[in-house]
């Protein structure tokens, strides 16, 4: 039995066997053979499997990541029966007498080279592609398992180094029971999709990867981020019982489904989802969300060998604002670059990325991208309450230029006859300091604002969120932090207009009585985060809490903040 | 007697993956032998790794050949299916 503590990444308790998921060791050696024909009976056979397995992984792909993303493995699965790969390692073996291993080896990396050293970039990264297959083959080859989340057909936890978007997509929920990870933090990709999958998960454990052995039982608690490797019996039993009350917490939780969020002094306010795709709407609606706050527009471009088209982008959003009828829904337009490549555009490469050419930086100087998502979000625009809103701006000039773009493209549409609605309101996400220092100002021009805490704390502590030997400094408690956040909801209230939160602070514990108290009108967080936070908030008082805010705004850490705010609500 | 036809590649990523695998498909259906030449350089077109070693750009112009049994109609097929995938004309 070993513990292991990590980040909390989304509630709940899994108990199961471990399935890793990490390239195996596929070191070769090779050897002289006596019988050729036996070499080459084992390589049809590896290949065979190979091809069935990525048969499923290409079926699965289909179903979770849609047509177009599936269609690599078209290719991949071509390769395995692709003549000139094909005959080569057969001649190999025959002419050199060596075993399969070597020979698949040789003729792999003859091509991979091949493609490294083309001129043109798209072609140098399928070198890449050709990797993959070929490792699938040698895994078959050498007797060990190449593991694919669509492979999984029994109840496990998944152990990782990481978890990348694609294998996110493909987790069964019937199957996958949690999962836990040796990096990440409570806003990394996997800990996102692992709360909107409504998975239990843990990451950052840092060793879990080399401490955790195939088939070995675990236990993983996303609850306090703990994890358990082959627990004793006492502790499948209490964790048995923590699960079981979990789910009772779960019943209660959903009886304030369809109740508004008021808190003990009959204060609304609105809680409403993060959400990347039209799939996870049901997830909204099943935790009684009262709308949609962000809806991240990214997943429409990764993954992919092009941009998507206009209509494509057009069904996505009418589906969402279908989906949540009158309820609003927040669209982020385009937030990429930097760190969230996409290989087609072919953007340079950059030394810092979150400081570089991305989100509407990158949409305004390529107007036909943007153009092609605002004409698509206009004829949405019919089906529901659609708000739009703009990411990363840093200067009055950016919104002025975006607005310009989006009211052009209404007047097109309009003159070809195509139906817009005339109520869209146009806000900004506030993630750039600069902006929230002069909110005032922004606040007579925007419609809304939307703080985007995650970016605002690595921004304003100058703290990359992604590097965890400066993780100490993001701190959503900060005293500078809840100054510029208070700055933006009394800008927004001087104005008439109204502020929200789209961060993984909005559905903090601590956060929430915090924000409650400074005015916040909108609180956008994980879908499985809203019944936690609508029976907090209705056991708070605004008054109260708003008599704390020039307290709050004065004390000089966050541990004084945290520290204030727990003794206030009894956490 | 073979048969072939030239035709331009008017794809702005020229023939990547997803085009190329139908091509292969599509070529693999038929009995004769199908190359496609381009630069100088000739490859099987049932074979992946063939057609995108050629690394064959927009605006290229590339000739596919077929020989065999059902070479016209193989020809045809393909032919066509370029022009299907909007990878070409």
């Amino acid at each position: 039995m070993s513990n292991l503590r990590g980040i909390a990444a989304s509630s709940g308790i899994a108990i199961a066997k471990v399935y890793k998921l990490a390239v195996p060791d596929l070191t070769i050696e090779q050897k002289t053979v006596e019988n050729p024909e036996v070499e080459i009976n084992r390589l049809s056979q590896a290949l065979e499997v190979s091809k069935q397995e990525l048969e499923i992984i290409k079926e699965n792909a289909k179903k979770s990541l849609g047509d177009e993303h599936a269609e690599i493995f078209s290719a991949h699965l071509l390769v395995l029966s692709d003549p000139e790969m094909i005959h080569p390692i057969h001649d190999k073996i025959k002419s050199e007498k060596v075993n399969a291993e070597a020979a698949l080896e040789e003729t792999a990396n003859m091509f991979i080279n091949m493609f490294k050293a083309m001129d043109n970039e798209y072609m140098r990264e399928r070198a890449a592609d050709i990797q993959d297959v070929t490792k699938r083959v040698m895994a078959h080859l050498l007797n060990v398992t190449f593991p694919n989340p669509a492979l999984i057909d029994e109840e496990v936890v998944i152990v990782a180094e990481d978890l990348t978007p694609s294998d996110t997509a493909q987790l069964n929920k019937q199957f996958v029971k949690g999962f836990t990870t040796n990096i990440g933090g409570r806003t990394s990709h996997s800990a996102i999709m692992a709360r909107s999958l409504e998975i239990p998960a843990v990451v950052g454990t840092k060793t879990i990867m080399s401490d955790a052995k195939e088939n070995d039982l675990i236990i993983v608690d996303g609850i306090d981020g703990d994890v358990i490797l082959n627990p004793t019996e006492e502790q499948i039993t209490s964790y048995k019982q923590k699960h079981a009350e979990f789910e009772k917490q779960k019943e209660i939780w959903a009886q304030l489904k369809d109740e508004p969020t008021i808190s003990s002094d009959n204060h609304h306010v609105e809680l409403v989802a993060n959400i990347g795709t039209p799939e996870d709407v049901t997830g909204v609606v099943n935790n009684g969300g009262e709308g949609v706050g962000l809806y991240r527009t990214e997943f429409l471009y990764m993954g992919k060998s092009k941009l998507p088209t206009e209509e494509e982008q057009y069904e996505a959003y009418k589906s969402v604002l279908e989906q949540m009828g009158d309820k609003p829904v927040v669209v982020r337009t385009l937030d990429i670059g930097g760190d969230k490549e996409l290989s087609y555009l072919k953007l340079p490469e950059e030394m810092n990325p979150f400081l570089g050419f991305r989100a509407i930086r990158l949409c305004l100087e390529r107007d036909d991208i943007f153009r092609t998502q605002l004409r698509a979000l206009l004829r949405a625009s019919v089906y529901g309450n659609l708000k739009i809103m703009f990411p990363m701006i840093a200067t009055l000039d950016e919104f002025r230029q975006a607005k310009a773009l989006l009211l052009e493209e209404k007047d097109n549409l309009k003159s070809e006859g195509t139906v817009v609605s005339d109520d869209i309101e146009i806000g900004i996400m506030v993630e750039i300091p600069s902006t929230a220092v002069i909110a005032r100002q922004f606040a007579k021009e925007v419609d809304f604002f939307s703080i985007g805490t995650n970016d605002l704390i690595q921004y304003t502590m100058a703290a990359d969120r992604m590097n965890e030997r400066v993780s100490y400094l993001y701190q959503p408690y900060h005293p500078a932090i809840l100054n510029l956040v208070n700055n933006v909801i009394e800008a927004a209230h001087a104005e008439g207009k109204w502020a929200g939160m789209c961060g993984e602070m909005a559905g903090d514990s601590i956060a929430i009585p915090i924000l409650l108290g400074l005015g916040l009108d909108e609180f956008s967080m994980s879908a499985t985060s809203i019944l936690p936070a609508r029976t907090q908030i209705r056991g708070l008082s605004k008054q109260e809490l708003a008599s704390y805010k020039e307290q709050l705004l004065s004390m000089s850490t966050a541990d004084e903040v945290e520290a204030f705010i727990r003794e206030k609500t009894n956490q | 007697m073979a048969v072939e036809k030239t035709v331009t590649i008017t794809d702005p990523t020229g023939v990547h993956a997803r085009p190329a695998t139908v091509l292969v498909n599509k070529a693999g259906s038929f009995a004769s032998e199908v190359n496609v030449e381009y630069n100088g350089k000739k490859v099987n077109l049932k074979s992946i790794m063939g057609v995108m070693s050629l690394g064959i750009p927009k605006d290229s112009e590339i000739t596919i050949s077929a020989e065999g049994s059902d070479e016209q109609e193989a020809l045809d097929a393909i032919v066509d299916a370029i022009k299907q995938e909007g990878l070409g004309e």
